[in-house]
């Protein structure tokens, strides 16, 4: 027996059904869900190369390390680790904190800073304190998959600004805010993963970063920075983040353990300026009380053995040789009419297709062949992405990295093909060029481009480029 | 209690399979719960059960395939059987059924793969507009819970409507778009049950997202039909259901257009999550989802073999006494 039998609880009848649809709150009307959940349940299948997580490799931390370190908290501390802490997070994650975000430039007050539990809940505080319904909220297209369900609890309006190889165009962002001032409205915040974009893998380029403080602080507009992947370079010089640039007026800023260290213990933070962070802490309070203190002791013994930037160091070297494998593998198995980005660190790679290949259906294809990836629509709040793909190549090993991107590359041939055989001899309808198209806005349209940040719309590497 | 398998619906099922043991363990069976997997067959021939209840949708499951492994078996289970189950989840096969009855279905276009890579299909196309119109729906001809389903508004839809569509299957169909309103009839053994109707909160489509997320969709039931349409759409339904030699249970899709009902599908395993519709239908006829339950395993121990034309050597092993 596969499933050994056991108690359930009762399921709702129709009529139950009805009674619950009336009880919703308004905001899980706009909450989003997909059919792609139930796709990516068959991707968990183990015959299936997935790229299509976002999980770091966590199976170089060593064990012994982890194994003492949890020893030590049992014997040294059990009742203080078993204990609730302070909602704010212990003084020494937070001195932790502080050291990370020093290896990246930057000078936090530790009186700024709260431990959330990941960074996925700095995101949702940071909305909680800040949102109202109907609110306008400006992030990156694409953008974090993970931020469009926040945003959408909160029943914001989702504005998405363009990017290209050097990251949200300020261009477009400075011409949306005029527009919204027109119609009387503030965005309560711009939402921004500069440094190794997830989706994207690109990084917003130092003139841009500095634009976009500038007009922050201009406008009095709070700018969100999520930069879960900044120490994850590989590759290239490093960037100051937002933070360091503002100083921290208008620039609130999310980090995250889960990428360096482990998404398990679930440990994020925010800093904020004091009057902000006084909401957060309300939010917080009321949402969880405090984040897990037995994985903040863990944080503390961890830094406390002082090795945690040669293990940055080791998942860099990791990351770098997967990258490699994958990029490599593009070229080799996408067919020319496919592009991609090539960032300098962190997780992803985002590729882009001919405009008639939809990559949700795509997905159902490439799981025939056991290989999955994230379909670009998750990045989009309006539909936009069907003709790209998220992929991973922090999770799996190089050979699986080159297999996946095969099979992938198979079901697009499949696709690039019939489409050949539909249009190079449907000579009595209309060749379907769509060259109007704003569907397709990630991929390069030369002569479409009067954009004075310049450059073409993500991705800017063709296949077989240089 | 068969469940789950390899098809884009196993989420579905997964949750039809759920809200079914429930109910069977609450009407006092003993329920063995199997995932349809690679041990499926080695559990069921060790385990022996009175029957089987299919929960599974797509193929695998609702195409005749794990039917046909019960039968070898000699275990009865619930819902029709497997030739019927092979010609509802062909959407082509299951219009030619209609057309052959007399059943009112769109006029429609069926093209493999191959036609369009080795033969030079493209080239019929062009008859499409004159035969079809616009706007046109695009279709693999094996798949559910309208995954892959496009509108084609005009001639530049469609190579990329097919691209998509064949995605899912080697076999799509383009089919005349019927505008009206979306019904569903259950049909229970050879009972219509009350019409639903689907009306979609956002977007055009009735699409796999509203069909499954509480509160995207909201359903009438009984539809609000007169007496003439309520006729009608029932007869259009148990038709469909008749020809494609469905018994136990199914439920057919239609729209009713201005001009009368036009079937569209049958579903040979219905879902049975919490939005769907078999189980509100039955509710409007008074029955809970036990009661449905219930009738649906009644059918499947006493089957009425004379309605499973097609099916020979279906199993008629009675249950013994534990349910």
């Amino acid at each position: 027996m596969s499933d050994p039998p056991h108690r359930r609880r009762a399921h709702a009848s129709s009529s139950d059904l009805e009674r619950y649809a009336g009880l919703f709150a308004e905001r899980t009307r706009v909450m989003r869900s997909s059919a792609m959940r139930d796709l990516m349940a068959i991707t968990a299948r183990p015959e299936v190369i997935s790229l299509a997580g976002g999980l770091p490799d966590t199976s170089t931390f060593p064990p012994q390390t982890f194994a003492a370190q949890m020893t030590r908290i049992a014997q040294e501390s059990a009742a203080e680790a078993l204990q609730y802490g302070p909602t704010e997070g212990f003084r020494e994650t937070v001195d932790c904190i502080v050291e990370v975000m020093g290896a990246e430039g930057m000078l936090p007050d530790p009186d700024d800073v709260i431990v959330t539990t990941g960074g996925q809940q700095a995101i949702d505080l940071i909305c909680k304190a800040l949102v109202d319904p109907g609110d306008a909220v400006i992030c990156e297209a694409p953008t974090y998959p993970g931020a469009i369900p926040v945003f959408c609890s909160y029943q914001a309006e989702t504005i998405q600004i363009e990017c290209d190889a050097e990251g949200m165009r300020i261009a477009e962002l400075e011409d949306t805010l005029e527009r919204l001032e027109v119609e009387g409205r503030r965005p309560k915040l711009i939402y921004s993963v500069p440094t190794f974009q997830n989706p994207a893998g690109v990084t917003m380029s130092l003139e841009r970063r500095r634009r976009l403080v500038e007009l922050a602080r201009q406008r009095e507009l709070l700018v969100v920075e999520d930069n879960p992947y900044g120490l994850l370079r590989f590759g290239g010089e490093a960037l100051p983040p937002l933070y360091q640039l503002d100083g921290g007026d208008f620039v609130l800023y999310i980090g995250t353990f889960s990428k360096i260290l482990s998404p398990g213990i679930r440990l994020g933070w925010a800093v904020a300026p004091p009057p902000v962070m006084e909401k957060v802490v309300l939010g917080k309070q009321a949402s969880d009380l405090c984040t897990s203190t037995l994985t903040q002791y863990f944080v503390r013994e961890y830094f406390a053995e002082g090795r945690w930037r040669e293990y940055i160091a080791s998942l860099g070297d990791i990351y770098r040789s997967r990258r490699d494998a994958m990029v490599e593998a593009l070229g080799r198995y996408f067919p020319p009419q496919a592009s991609w980005t090539e960032p300098e660190g962190g997780l992803f790679i985002w590729a882009t297709l001919p405009p008639y290949i939809d990559t949700s259906d795509l997905l159902a294809r490439a799981l025939r062949e056991d290989v999955a990836f994230v379909p670009g629509q998750a990045a989009y709040v309006d539909g936009r992405g069907r003709n790209s793909m998220r992929l991973n190549f922090s999770a799996g090993d190089e050979d699986e990295i080159r297999e996946g991107i095969r099979r992938i590359g198979k079901a697009i041939e499949a696709q690039v093909e019939l489409y050949g055989a539909l249009t190079n001899s449907a000579t009595s309808a209309p060749a379907p060029a769509k060259e109007s198209d704003m569907d397709s806005p990630a991929l390069p349209r030369p002569g479409v481009e009067s954009e004075k940040d310049g450059g073409d719309v993500l991705p800017f590497r063709k296949a077989g480029g240089a | 209690m068969l469940k789950g398998g390899r098809s884009l619906e196993r989420g579905v099922s997964l949750r039809s399979g759920a809200r079914v043991e429930d109910a069977l363990e609450r009407l006092g069976h003993e329920v063995l719960p199997l995932e349809a997997d690679g041990e499926m067959v080695k559990h069921l021939a060790a385990e022996r059960p009175d029957v089987a209840f299919v929960a599974m949708h797509g193929s695998g499951g609702e195409d005749g395939t794990a039917q046909e492994l019960l039968e070898i078996l000699g275990i009865p289970f619930t819902g029709p059987g497997v030739a019927a189950c092979g010609r509802c989840m062909d959407k082509v096969q299951a219009k030619h059924g209609f057309r052959a009855a007399g059943v009112p279905t769109p006029d429609w276009f069926a093209f493999n793969e191959t036609a369009f890579r080795e033969l030079g299909a493209a080239d019929a196309l062009g008859g499409l507009e004159e035969r079809l119109g616009f706007p046109l729906v695009v279709k693999p001809s094996r798949g559910g819970s309208a995954l892959g389903i496009k509108f084609a508004e005009s001639w530049f839809d469609v190579p990329e409507a097919l691209v998509s569509a064949f995605s899912y299957d080697d076999r799509v169909l383009l089919e005349r778009f019927v505008d009206g309103r979306e019904l569903a009839v259950s049909v229970l053994g050879d009972e219509p049950l009350p019409v639903v109707e689907a009306i979609p909160q956002s977007g055009d489509l009735y699409d796999f997202e509203a069909r499954y997320e509480i509160g995207r969709t909201s359903f009438v039931c009984p539809a609000e039909l007169s007496g003439g349409e309520t006729a009608a759409v029932t007869a259009a339904a148990l038709g469909a259901y008749a020809a494609l030699g469905c018994s136990g249970f199914s439920r057919v899709d239609l729209i009713l257009a201005a001009d009368g009902p036009q079937v569209l599908e049958v579903n040979a395993i219905p879902g049975l999550t919490d939005t769907s519709l078999l189980p509100q239908a039955a509710e409007a006829a008074g029955m809970t989802f036990e009661d449905l339950v219930a009738k649906i395993l009644e059918l499947a121990v006493d089957g009425d073999q004379s309605s499973r034309s097609g099916d020979a050597g279906r199993a008629t092993r009675g249950a013994r006494s534990s349910a």
